[in-house]
């Protein structure tokens, strides 16, 4: 068994202003692809998610693809939906990566099948991501699994949740959340931020709750150049909230790409005055290579050790 | 209900092209399917004139035969129907799954052929429009959702809370479907039980759906 160090959980306890990011394994067994990612992501990143069949779309699975991110030296958080495997699957691979040294890890419900291109699957979704949570963590801090099956070696993990402050109906979103918290949920990332001041207001929310002295919350935020994206994300994406004066800056800008940093930038320093608020999620969609630009000039590299 | 669609007159035409006969035997079902739109005797008939036609001009020598039943998950009204079953080569059910296999197992050397896709337990919500409402998952769960239910209606059948894909009250994975979490927050509001979301809902036994095998029920007071 491996030596358990969440090295993200460590720094939240020290109360650093974290920074984590994204990465989408390939469609393919290259694991090259993976280690140049990783390569650019060293050194500027506190912790990094590898998507689960993101939108349903058939990738080297999570955990494979983290460990071989973490062999490169990088700090990994595996993703686990409830879409593709059922309660003995994802226990399984819960064991399987705390035995690879793996900490982290963010339970999500999972895009449907519809989105991807095997629409025709079947769905399992024999769990939801409040379920997952409370399974994980009962097999973490109880040693037990859902059947009531007590190991020897329990798994370690760090475990994390979706938020989505812009999803609605708004107050049965908040319902969920604190479900999350009192399942035993640690840390948050939120989906994109654009409407700052939304965000703000679901804050406040949040703190009424004291969800943030449960739990740590990282922001949202998607770096993008594109006018195109984001068009399609206030459209398509549901659960998003892209306001028309974003569009309409990106529009306007004679270089997309520096206004793309720009907006990212500006997100990152509104949210880290929030009160609850202990850090960033970047997840750049096809631009992966913008994240450590984009965390050198909000000022948050080189990241502070941790012991 | 159970609610039913006639499968496509080609599908139906190639299924029966498969077969030798002279004689076609079409068979309705007078309860759900009939309810549905789908398997009554209206429709028995109609699909009986469209396949007389196709064999008319196919030049081949074809007599159907028609007929429906009350219901055909029932021998009491399947067993009505054994001299003309024996009159006709083969068999074409319009009644749903259930209905086909119940003559396939009182007629067990007949072809029979099923006419309908056993669509999904339903209720008709306007002029010929049904929607799903149940999947008789054998243990019924509606007393926690204030009678929305979310394992037949919420498209990833969640039980703590909506998935953050909604949008305008739609289901992210067709916008012409309500989202059931929405529906079940605005009807816990309304009674003022709001509150009582916030219980956590474990992961559901299956074992009473047909993830426990095929289900079979005995009511003692009744069965010989």
């Amino acid at each position: 068994m491996a030596e358990y160090i969440s090295n993200l959980e460590k720094r939240l306890k020290a109360g650093q202003f974290v920074v984590c990011s994204e990465m989408g394994p390939p469609i393919g067994a290259d694991p090259n692809f993976i280690r140049k990612k990783a390569e650019k992501l060293k050194g500027y990143v506190d912790g990094v998610n590898v998507t689960d069949n993101q939108t349903a779309i058939v990738r080297m699975s999570s955990i494979a693809a983290a460990k071989i991110a973490a062999d490169e030296g990088l700090e990994m958080i595996i993703q686990v939906t409830a879409r593709d495997r059922n309660r003995i699957g994802i226990q399984s691979d819960i064991l399987g990566a705390s035995s690879l040294g793996l900490r982290n890890v963010l339970c999500l419900t999972g895009d449907h099948q519809i989105f991807g291109m095997d629409e025709e699957a079947k769905n399992v979704f024999d769990m939801d991501s409040v379920e997952l949570i409370k399974t994980i963590n009962d097999m973490v801090n109880k040693g037990i699994l859902l059947n009531g099956k007590e190991m020897e070696v329990p798994p370690k993990m760090f475990i994390g949740g979706a938020a989505n402050p812009f999803a609605d109906p708004f107050e049965m979103q908040m319902i969920k959340m604190q479900k999350k918290v009192n399942a035993g949920v640690q840390f948050f990332q939120t989906q994109a931020i654009y409407n700052i001041e939304k965000f703000e207001y679901w804050m406040e929310e949040v703190r009424k709750l004291g969800l943030h002295e449960k739990s740590y919350i990282l922001a949202g935020i998607l770096p993008t150049r594109s006018v195109k994206a984001l068009r399609m994300m206030k459209k398509h994406v549901a659960g998003m909230d892209v306001p028309e004066e974003i569009i309409e800056r990106m529009e306007k800008a004679d270089d997309r790409k520096a206004e793309g940093v720009k907006m990212a930038v500006e997100t990152i320093e509104r949210v880290k005055e929030i009160e609850g608020v202990s850090g960033v999620h970047l997840m750049p969609v096809a631009w992966e290579e913008i994240t450590p630009i984009v965390i050198e000039k909000a000022g948050l590299y080189p990241r502070p050790e941790v012991d | 209900m159970i609610v039913g669609e006639q499968k496509d007159i080609e599908e139906i035409v190639e299924m029966l092209d498969r077969e030798e006969f002279k004689s076609l035997l079409i068979v309705g079902c007078g309860t759900c399917v009939t309810v549905s739109m789908a398997g009554g005797e209206r429709e028995v008939n109609s699909l009986a004139e469209v396949l007389r036609l196709y064999y008319k001009n196919k030049d081949k020598d074809v007599t159907i035969n028609t007929d429906t039943v009350k219901r055909q998950c029932d021998f009491e009204f399947v067993d009505k129907l054994e001299e003309e079953i024996n009159n006709n080569d083969i068999v074409l059910s319009l009644a749903c799954g259930v209905g086909v296999q119940h003559l396939v197992e009182r007629y067990p050397d007949k072809i029979v052929l099923p006419g309908l896709n056993t669509s999904f337990y339903g209720a008709n919500i306007d002029n010929g429009i049904m929607a799903e409402r149940c999947i008789g998952c054998g243990e019924c769960v509606l007393d926690k959702y204030f009678g929305i239910c979310p394992v037949a209606r919420c498209s990833k059948s969640l039980l703590n809370g909506p998935c953050g894909g909604s949008q305008d009250g739609k289901c992210e994975v067709d916008p012409e479907i309500d989202c059931a979490w929405e529906l079940i927050y605005n009807r816990a509001k309304r009674i003022g039980k709001l509150d009582e979301l916030i219980e956590y809902q474990p992961p559901k036994s299956w074992n009473s759906y047909r993830d426990g095998g095929p289900r079979k029920l005995t009511n003692e007071e009744y069965s010989s």
